[in-house]
């Protein structure tokens, strides 16, 4: 009797597994397809399809599509671009949205709510919706450069930048954050006369790792694979992003899928390894989006 | 005492004043300028100085007709049949182009009609790409936000078990998310290939053969299928995390009286789960229905729209207006009725999920 009921928990068990590996299959087999497929010449890749080939290491196996893409491409100066932007996005978007969130939080001001209110209202404004008219603001909007006063944005790494430094979404996940730190802490040492930013810098800042890694983690998603800006607002091939570079492969008569899977390879292996090795960070970073009111 | 403490003018509006600034002059200034862009005929580079024109641009998109084209006929009244025995109709032309009789008709294009006895119903539009794309959307929305939605609340109730090595397989479904829409559509536009395609091959595996190969993104009836599964694919880990979160949430005590009560499975997700799980629910709706709308790399990697318009939707339709032909105007139109869309869905999500609470 009790071997009977062991036995179907085993099988009840195997059963699980088997569930849950056949629906990761189907999350991992493009990603499996697109690494191995980088290492096939195109002839090889095109008939690999028609078995598990498609997802195994074998056959003529090489880092020759990896040569050929950096050669048709400035590949370096693409990926410098998108980590330059992203990086000094998610920078300033840190130093920004939390202090606004401190403020918000923590200070008494005229017109703090209203301000608040409105800010968290942006929430639901997609920005495709925005970004036409944003396109006419960057081709006008002036700018103090070296040479004085010049206008427009256009083909600009600021363009890629600015607009995106602050928004609802991210003030709203510091004040959600902030809201439960001990308050007493922050009003004894106002007794003790500290100043705001003093205040901001050395108490508030230390205790909110989670919610800066949180804030990060989603500014870093978004902009690194932001694709539809880019490719209004630059032209120009030295501040182009990886997003915006693939053009230089699908935009040919024969598209070299060999390369192609190659640069896919090239711009996505470091965000996955980036997000295997924090991987409770981004999944917690995504459900606190989730977390409302 | 306290109060006083954190009272500070000064300080707080300068500490909120960057992130304030730059979300009114990138997020809320460009929101009132495309209201106010769509009711001119602003371009990006124009010699000439804007003019408003009212509603013109919405009436240009919007503008429709419904008109019956009745048979030629011969003399005894009988209608006219051509040669393959079809009733033949006066061209619409006729009526369309520079007929002072019919000046709601002008300039409108056929979208599609109907047979009506021996009348013809035709229904017109000022910009029948524009409605393509309006209907291709909202097509896209309301199948996307119940299928994904429902496809994440599976994931989360399958990963929300105990079992070893459970962090590994919440780490994979999760992990398209991470990749870039982008490079998750041109992976996808080279599976769904025609003929020897990846996913031709593995389906008439499964079948033995049976199945017939297709041109999945060339069809016009399988196109804008394989971009929803593509976009469900990659979106789906992101609402199972939220899932999990508003699943995690719930007492365990609602479940250990379930248990001592002997609810079944069913039960227990019905009266325990499910209610635990509204606000979560009104949350995830509205999240998924705002991506949706925002349908944009998909198309422009893999269809352009097409085949035959099957596949237009409106933040594509705003890009290739506002950007491509450099029609300020036309594409802040576009975007005012996408966001129109986009908060009467919400709204819409909110009030009906209220009201059953």
């Amino acid at each position: 009797m009790a071997a009977v009921s062991s036995d179907n928990r085993g099988l009840r068990l195997a059963v699980r597994y088997a569930v849950l590996t056949l629906v990761a299959v189907i999350f991992v087999f493009p990603l499996l397809f697109m690494a191995m497929s980088s290492l096939k010449p195109d002839h090889q890749l095109l008939t690999d399809t028609g078995s598990l080939r498609a997802f195994l290491p074998v056959g003529d196996i090489s880092f020759d599509n990896y040569g050929a893409a950096f050669e048709r491409a400035p590949i370096g100066v693409f990926v410098l671009n998108s980590v330059l932007v992203t990086g000094v996005t998610v920078a300033f978007s840190l130093l920004v949205c939390s202090m606004a969130a401190f403020s918000f939080v923590f200070l008494n001001w005229r017109g703090r709510d209203a301000v608040f209110g409105v800010l968290l209202a942006t929430f639901i404004i997609p920005y495709e919706t925005i970004f036409v008219p944003l396109l006419l603001m960057m081709s006008q909007l002036p700018w103090i450069g070296r040479g004085g006063i010049e206008v427009g944005w256009l083909n600009t790494y600021r363009a890629q930048i600015i607009p995106f430094i602050a928004d609802g979404l991210s003030i709203f996940l510091f004040v959600q954050y902030f809201k439960d730190l001990p308050r007493e802490l922050i009003e004894a040492s106002r007794v003790e006369g500290a100043g705001w930013w003093l205040i901001y810098r050395r108490i508030v800042m230390p205790l909110s790792g989670p919610v800066f890694a949180t804030a990060a983690i989603l500014k870093f998603l978004f902009m690194y694979n932001q694709y539809l800006w880019p490719l209004m607002v630059v032209q120009a091939e030295d501040i182009r992003p990886v997003m915006v570079g693939l053009g230089y492969f699908t935009d040919q008569l024969n598209v070299p899928w060999g390369e192609v899977m190659a640069y896919l390879t090239i711009i996505t292996v470091p965000v996955l390894a980036f997000y295997l090795s924090l991987q409770r960070a981004f999944i917690s970073s995504v459900a606190s989006t989730g977390v409302k009111g | 005492m306290a109060h006083d403490l954190t009272r500070s003018n000064r300080a707080g509006w300068l500490m909120a004043l960057p992130g304030a600034a730059l979300i009114a002059a990138f997020i809320i200034l460009p929101f009132f300028l495309a209201f106010a862009f769509s009711l001119t005929n602003q371009r990006l580079v124009s010699p000439n100085p804007t003019e408003y024109v009212g509603f013109e641009n919405y009436r240009n998109m919007l503008g429709l007709a419904v008109f019956t084209l009745e048979p030629e006929r011969d003399a005894d009244g009988k209608a006219v049949r051509g040669a393959d025995g079809e009733i033949e109709y006066p061209r619409l032309r006729k009526f369309t182009r520079g007929n002072p009789d019919y000046p709601n008709l002008r300039n409108k294009r056929e979208w599609f009609g109907w047979r009506s006895g021996e009348n013809r119903v035709v229904v017109l539009a000022s910009d029948v790409v524009f409605m393509k794309s309006l209907v291709n959307t909202v097509f896209f929305v309301l199948v996307v936000a119940p299928v994904q939605a429902g496809a994440a609340l599976g994931l989360a109730l399958l990963i929300n078990q105990k079992l070893r090595g459970i962090n590994l397989f919440r780490a994979i479904y999760f992990m398209p998310v991470v990749v870039s829409i982008v490079v998750v559509s041109l992976l996808w536009k080279f599976i769904y290939s025609p003929g020897d395609g990846l996913l031709n091959n593995v389906l008439s595996a499964a079948t033995f053969g049976a199945f017939e190969p297709r041109d999945w993104l060339g069809n016009t009836s399988t196109a804008m299928g394989a971009v929803i599964a593509m976009s469900i694919w990659q979106g789906v880990g992101f609402h199972m995390v939220i899932w999990l979160a508003g699943l995690q949430n719930i007492s365990p005590t609602l479940y250990e009286v379930a248990k001592i009560e002997g609810s079944g499975r069913w039960q227990t997700f019905r009266y325990v789960t499910w209610p635990g799980l509204r606000n979560t629910a009104v949350l995830i709706l509205i999240v998924i229905t705002m991506q949706a709308f925002a349908l944009f790399a998909q198309i422009n990697v893999m269809t352009q729209g097409g085949p035959l318009d099957s596949t237009q939707v409106l933040v594509f339709q705003a890009v290739e207006r506002g950007y491509g032909k450099q029609d300020i105007s036309g594409g802040s139109a576009i975007s005012v009725i996408l966001f129109l869309l986009v908060l009467s869905i919400s709204i819409l999500q909110r009030v009906m999920t209220r009201e059953r609470a």
